[in-house]
């Protein structure tokens, strides 16, 4: 396999490191993330999947390590600036706007991008291109159906679908998604992992997820994480043939 | 937000219309009571911005109805008074950037911290009219009223005509106010405020300068409760550190609880009714607050989303059901401030 030169990273970390008090949740951590390039990153529970979305996405800030997004810096940011960088993220734990409509909660991801200052105080109504970005952002995730609907009335799995249309509809160029996958069922999870694939083909993406048939079918770059550190890196076949991640992680499921 | 069903748009109107009509058979004593309720639910509503549509609860916002009300004061020489065409942009200008300074500090923290800290200003500027002599100190003093137009072209302010005229000056102050603040909640700028209120984290990660939003937010909300307090000194012509204190404060979110959280025709429901409900007390008894206290008491318990909820279809069905039951059924619209009825955002992994 003779790839033509790599492009360079859309988001590169090293030495990423945060603790809680005496815990390290993530130690030392680089990571690549390039357009076209699904990269996956796997470990038990409690091994700083998380906490390392939390850090490339602003909600944290990193102990120690930088976070270069197109040659800056951004480690240590307020979470808008970066988001602005093109940064978007979904949640394990479902995070959406509950009381708005389905259509309401995409439409406001959609309008950030979309607006200047001048001309906030136009009605939204009129701004057919932004509602029109949103309904787009629900087809692709295929909840279409459920625009008017209140967002916390929707069915977990279906949550789940929104907060990726939500990431979605900021129009980022990476995205950090963390088990987008937990709590759908057999049939959404196929679909959804079918379209973090194809999404990957026109972003970097950085996928957290448990379920290792999905994972190992779609990604191209795996990461193992164990108590906060990475202890492999590389392409699928070969992740799944260290003998270090056999015994410390995939061993477990053996 | 404007209501939306178009039933309901009508009974606005009609609402309004009636309001307008009611001098016509009015003994002139309760024109001045309702004067005085279309000031206080300019306020109200102008608070109602923070509270119902960004989920900012100040209990400081008498600061700038109090600032805008010593401005006219302070800028009118002696006793000579002002067009109004002076006197309201000074006294909005005013409040408005107060609050843009003051909102620059307290929007740093949240909640109740929140809370404090904007009662924590508004005491501090009611001192700094209470034990200087910048306006009277603590008796307060006569301000002249702003002319109603210019010189020689004014609206009748003698002491017959007074009444009429303040009762639709104000009745028009109210209901401008009120359209404003619709248009702004049903813009993309409102729109971001309810997302606020509703999310403040999930807006962040959208890429939202919350803080900015919420500095625009509080900083109009300031000028238009300047805008209140100009219109309660063309009213009573004087201002005293009462305006200030943080029982107004407290008295518009009565209000705003009172009419309903999550709509603009809340404030002015509530408005009404408590100034109603005060001259009535103060009639019929007295023991007035005792009174007043247990009819709000009752109202806030069986109306859960206050009067406005009265003329919902789905609250009355919450009056009438059991108000969790209601509240969970799956046909939840987006309702005036772009709430639905209150859902659980959490759902069970
Ligand atoms: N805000 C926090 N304060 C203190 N400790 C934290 C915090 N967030 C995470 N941790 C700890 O950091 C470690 C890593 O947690 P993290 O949520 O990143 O794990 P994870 O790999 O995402 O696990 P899971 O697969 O269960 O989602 C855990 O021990 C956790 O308890
Ligand atoms: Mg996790």
């Amino acid at each position: 396999m003779s790839a033509p030169a790599a492009p360079s990273p859309a988001l590169s970390a090293r030495g990423l490191t945060r603790r809680f008090g005496g815990l390290v949740a993530v130690r030392d951590v680089d990571l690549d993330l390039t357009v076209g390039e699904l990269h996956a990153v796997i470990g038990p529970n409690g091994a700083g999947k998380s906490t390392l979305i939390n850090l490339l996405s602003g909600d944290l800030a990193p102990t120690a390590g930088e976070i270069r997004i197109g040659g800056t810096d951004v480690a240590g940011w307020p979470a808008f600036r970066i988001a602005r960088r093109g940064v978007g993220r979904s949640y394990q734990r479902t995070n959406i706007l509950g009381e708005l409509t389905v259509l309401e909660n995409v439409r406001l991801a959609a309008q950030r991008g979309r607006t200047t200052v001048g001309g906030l105080l136009a009605p939204a109504g009129r701004r057919r291109d932004i509602v029109a970005a949103a309904e787009a952002a629900l087809a692709t995730v295929g909840l279409a159906s459920r625009a008017a609907r209140t967002a916390g009335l929707l069915s977990h799995g279906e949550q789940r679908q929104l907060e990726i249309a939500m990431t979605l509809a900021t129009e980022p160029t990476i995205l950090l998604l963390d088990e987008p996958l937990a709590g759908m069922g057999p049939e959404e999870a196929e679909a959804t992992g079918r379209l973090i694939a194809g999404l990957a083909t026109r972003h970097a993406v950085l996928l957290v997820e448990h379920d290792m048939d999905v994972v190992f079918a779609i990604a191209k770059r795996v990461t193992v994480m164990v108590n906060g550190a990475v202890i492999a890196t590389g392409l699928p076949d070969a992740v799944r043939a260290d003998p270090q991640v056999r015994i410390a992680y995939l061993g477990e499921d053996a | 937000m404007l209501p939306q069903t178009r039933t309901a748009r009508l009974a606005l109107v009609a609402g309004f219309v009636a309001l307008a009509l009611l001098p016509l058979v009015l003994p002139p004593f309760y024109l001045m009571l309702g004067s005085t309720a279309f000031v206080a639910a300019t306020f109200a509503l102008s608070l109602q911005l923070l509270v119902g549509g960004t989920g900012l609860v100040s209990l400081g916002h008498a600061a700038f109805f109090g600032i805008a009300a010593y401005s006219v004061y302070l800028i009118s020489p002696g006793d000579t008074p002002l067009s109004v065409f002076v006197t309201l942009p000074v006294a909005m200008i005013a409040a408005g950037l107060s609050a843009l300074v003051i909102g620059a500090f307290a929007l740093r923290t949240r909640t109740f911290f929140f809370l404090m800290v904007t009662l924590a200003f508004g005491q501090m500027v009611y001192f700094v009219f209470h034990d200087t002599g910048l306006g009277g100190g603590a008796d307060g003093v006569f301000a002249p009223r702003p002319i109603l137009g210019i010189e020689g072209f004014s609206l009748p302010m003698g002491r017959r005509e007074r009444g009429l005229t303040l009762y639709y000056v104000n009745l028009a102050v109210m209901a401008a106010t009120f359209l404003v603040l619709a248009g702004v909640l049903a813009s993309l700028f409102g729109r971001v405020l309810v997302g606020i209120r509703v999310n403040e984290h999930r807006m962040r990660m959208l890429g939202y300068d919350v803080y900015a939003y919420k500095l625009a937010a509080f900083t109009l909300a300031g000028a238009l409760a300047g805008l209140a307090g100009h219109m309660f000194v063309v009213q009573e012509g004087f201002v005293n550190p009462e305006l200030v204190g943080w029982h107004r404060s407290a008295e518009a979110l009565l209000i705003i609880i009172l009419g309903g959280l999550g709509t603009l025709v809340g404030p002015i429901l509530g408005a009404i009714a408590l100034t109603a409900l005060g001259e009535a007390s103060q009639q019929l008894t007295e023991r007035q607050l005792l009174v007043e206290g247990l009819v709000i008491l009752a109202v806030v318990l069986v109306l859960p989303r206050g009067l406005a909820g009265l003329f919902s279809r789905r609250a009355r069905s919450a009056v009438a059901v059991e108000v969790a039951t209601a509240e969970d059924t799956p046909t939840a619209q987006t309702g005036p401030l772009g709430a639905a009825a209150p859902v659980r955002t959490e759902a069970a992994p």
